[in-house]
C-alpha cells in the first residue's frame, strides 16, 4: 500500500527537479544557434506553394 | 461526396454503418425498460440512415486515380457546416437559459427545458459541437498541408467526423432526458463515453498516419499542438470517465472514485479540457491560419515552442486550483495556484506571438475583419490567461468561486479567444476550401465581427459587476457579526446585470447566425467561383509585409 507521506514526498522533490529539468532541455533546444536556420525554414514552410500533396 | 469514395472504400462504410445499427439494435433490446432504450432507436436510425446514404450511391462510376495528387477535403467542408450548426444551436440555447435566469418561467414548466438540463446543453454543444467540429475540420485541412500528405484513406476522416457528431447528439439528446453523470464537461454517460474513446483513438491513429506519410521533414508546430489536444484529451476522457454502470441496460453509472479523489480527478479533467480542447487545439488552428491570413511567418517561432512545452507540462497541475478551500490537502491546492501563476509565461508568449506577427501588418488588420478576429482573439487569449491566473490565487479565490465572476472568465475565454480565432479561421479557410476568391459578403463578416466584440464585451463586463456584487453581498457582515445580505438580495442586486448578459448573448448569436448564411451563401453562389489549379491558399507574398523604409 502505497502511503500518502510517500506521495507527498515524491511529488515535492522528484516533482520539482524533473519539471526544472525539462525546462531547461525545452529552453536549450529552442534557443540553440544552430536550430536558427530550422526553425526559420519551418515557420516559412508554410508559404511554399504547391499543386497538391507531393508523391 | 460518395462518388469520391472507392468501390472497397463504400464496402468498408457501408460494414461500419451496419456495426453502428447492430450495435443500436442491441442497446434497443437491452434498454427497453431505460431511457437508454431511445439513444439506442437514436444509433440504430443513424447507422441506417448511412446505409442508404452509401447504397444509393453504390454504384456510381470510381474516382479516377487523380484524387490522389489533391488534398482529401471533403471532411473538412463537412466539419466546418456541421460546426456551424452546432454554433447556432449552442449559442441559441446559451441565450435562453440567460434568459432563464432573467426570468425562471420561461422553462415554460416542463422537465426537458429547465435550467439543469438546458445548460450543459449548452456547453456541450458550443464546446463539443461548434469547437469540436471546428477543431476537427481544421485539424485535417492543416496537417495535410503541413505535411504536404494526403490523408491515408478516405472512411477513417468520415468514421471520425460522423462518430464524433453522434457522440454530441447523444450528449444533448441525453441530457434533455435527464441522462448525466453530473461531470461538469463530462456528462454523458458510460455508453456515450465508450463510443468517444472509440471515435477519438480512431482519430488519434488517423493523425498519426498522416504524420507517417509526410513530406516535409519538420513537423510544423500547429500539428504539435493539435497533437497535444488529441492525445491528451483522449486520456483525460478515459481517466475521468472511469464508471460502473447499474447494469448493462441501465444508463446510470457510478464513478471509480469517490470523496476528494473524484472531486481532483474532475477538474483534473475539466481544467485541463480548459488546456487541452479549448487551448491547445485553437492555438494549433491560430499558428496556421494567422500566418497565412496575415501572409507573414510567425514572429517567433521559438516562442512557439517555449510556449507549446510551457502549456503542455504546467497546465496537466493547475486543476486543483477549482478546489480551494475544500478537503483538497491545502499543499495540492498550492501546486495548483502556483503552476497556475507560471502559467502565465507560455500563454503570454502565444499571445505576444499574436500581436508581434501582426506588427508591421496593422493596415491589413484595419481592413480585413477576418483578420481582425484572429487579432482580438490574440488579445481575448492573453486578458483570459492573465485573469485565469490571478483569479487561481486562494485569496482571489476566495472572492470569485462559485460566483458570476467565474461565469464571466470562462467566456471571454470562449466567446474572445476561441469562438473568434474560430470564426477567423473559418472565414479564412472556406474561400480556399471551396476555391472561391473569397468570402460571399465582406460586408457580412465585418458585421459578424462588431456584434460578436460587442456582444463579447458586454457579456464580459455584466459578469465581472455581478460577480464582484455576488461576491461582496456573500461576505459582508453587520455589527452583530452576522451576514448582512440574504441570498435573494443578490439575486435582486444582480438582475439587471443578467439582462445584459442575455442581450450581449443575443448580439453573438445574431453574428453567429450571418456568419452561416455568409457561408452558406459562399458555397451555393458559383459566380465567385475561381478555376484555381491549386489546393494550397495563395497568401499575400511572403515578406511584403516586412518593415519598409518610412515604418
Amino acid at each position: 500500500m502505497i502511503e500518502h507521506a510517500f506521495l507527498v514526498g515524491f511529488s515535492k522533490s522528484f516533482g520539482l527537479f524533473y519539471l526544472i529539468a525539462m525546462l531547461v532541455a525545452v529552453v536549450i533546444y529552442a534557443m540553440k544557434p544552430s536550430n536558427k536556420k530550422r526553425f526559420d525554414d519551418a515557420s516559412r514552410s508554410i508559404f511554399r506553394d504547391e499543386a497538391g500533396p507531393w508523391q | 461526396m460518395i462518388a469520391q469514395l472507392t468501390l472497397i472504400e463504400r464496402q468498408r462504410a457501408i460494414l461500419i454503418s451496419l456495426a453502428v445499427t447492430v450495435c443500436g439494435g442491441l442497446i434497443i433490446i437491452v434498454g427497453r425498460d431505460d431511457v437508454m432504450g431511445v439513444h439506442g432507436a437514436l444509433i440504430f436510425l443513424s447507422g441506417l440512415l448511412m446505409i442508404f446514404r452509401i447504397g444509393g450511391s453504390y454504384y456510381l462510376p470510381e474516382p479516377s486515380g487523380d484524387r490522389l495528387a489533391h488534398y482529401y477535403d471533403d471532411p473538412s467542408k463537412v466539419g466546418i457546416i456541421l460546426s456551424m450548426a452546432w454554433a447556432v444551436i449552442g449559442l441559441a440555447v446559451g441565450d435562453w437559459v440567460a434568459w432563464q435566469l432573467v426570468d425562471p418561467d420561461l422553462t415554460f414548466g416542463v422537465g426537458w427545458s429547465s435550467f439543469g438540463r438546458l445548460r450543459p446543453a449548452h456547453t456541450t454543444s458550443v464546446i463539443f459541437g461548434f469547437g469540436g467540429n471546428a477543431l476537427i475540420a481544421t485539424s485535417f485541412y492543416v496537417m495535410q498541408r503541413t505535411s504536404r500528405a494526403r490523408l491515408p484513406d478516405q472512411v477513417t476522416p468520415w468514421f471520425v467526423v460522423f462518430g464524433y457528431n453522434l457522440f454530441c447528439l447523444l450528449a444533448v439528446t441525453g441530457y434533455l432526458m435527464g441522462i448525466t453523470q453530473s461531470k461538469e464537461y463530462a456528462e454523458p454517460e458510460w455508453y456515450t463515453d465508450l463510443w468517444l474513446v472509440v471515435v477519438w483513438v480512431t482519430y488519434f491513429v488517423l493523425y498519426l498516419r498522416t504524420l507517417a506519410r509526410r513530406k516535409e521533414p519538420h513537423i510544423y508546430v500547429s500539428n504539435w499542438y493539435y497533437m497535444a489536444f488529441i492525445l491528451v484529451v483522449a486520456i483525460l476522457h478515459i481517466v475521468n470517465n472511469l464508471a460502473v454502470p447499474v447494469s448493462l441496460g441501465h444508463s446510470k453509472s457510478y464513478s471509480a472514485f469517490s470523496g476528494v479523489q473524484d472531486a481532483m480527478t474532475q477538474w483534473w479533467y475539466g481544467h485541463n479540457a480548459v488546456a487541452f480542447f479549448l487551448t491547445a487545439g485553437f492555438l494549433g488552428m491560430m499558428y496556421y491560419f494567422l500566418p497565412m491570413r496575415a501572409g507573414r511567418p510567425i514572429f517567433s517561432y521559438r516562442m512557439s515552442i517555449i510556449s507549446f512545452w510551457g502549456i503542455t507540462f504546467f497546465y496537466m497541475w493547475a486543476g486543483s486550483h477549482h478546489l480551494h478551500y475544500t478537503a483538497l490537502p491545502q499543499w495540492v491546492q498550492t501546486l495548483g495556484m502556483t503552476f497556475s501563476l507560471m502559467l502565465l509565461i507560455p500563454s503570454w508568449a502565444s499571445a505576444g506571438n499574436v500581436l508581434l506577427t501582426l506588427n508591421g501588418a496593422w493596415d491589413k488588420v484595419r481592413d480585413d475583419a477576418t483578420l481582425r478576429f484572429m487579432m482580438v482573439a490574440g488579445v481575448f487569449y492573453g486578458l483570459t490567461t492573465f485573469e485565469g491566473s490571478f483569479m487561481a490565487i486562494r485569496s482571489v479565490n476566495s472572492l470569485s468561486h462559485y460566483t458570476d465572476w467565474t461565469i464571466g472568465h470562462v467566456h471571454a475565454g470562449a466567446l474572445g479567444w476561441v469562438a473568434m480565432i474560430t470564426f477567423g479561421s473559418i472565414y479564412a479557410c472556406v474561400p480556399w476550401l471551396w476555391k472561391r476568391e473569397r468570402m460571399y459578403s465582406p460586408g457580412l463578416v465585418e458585421a459578424h465581427f462588431w456584434l460578436a466584440l460587442s456582444g463579447s464585451v458586454i457579456y464580459v463586463f455584466a459578469m465581472w459587476n455581478s460577480g464582484v456584487v455576488q461576491g461582496l453581498m456573500w461576505r459582508t457582515y453587520n455589527e452583530s457579526g452576522t451576514l448582512a445580505y440574504s441570498f435573494i438580495d443578490t439575486l435582486i442586486a444582480m438582475h439587471p446585470y443578467y439582462i445584459a448578459r442575455a442581450v450581449g448573448g443575443l448580439l453573438f448569436l445574431i453574428g453567429g447566425c450571418l456568419g452561416v448564411y455568409n457561408i452558406w451563401m459562399t458555397i451555393k453562389v458559383p459566380g465567385l467561383s475561381t478555376n484555381q489549379a491549386s489546393d494550397v491558399p495563395q497568401p499575400a507574398a511572403v515578406g511584403a509585409g516586412v518593415l519598409q523604409a518610412a515604418e
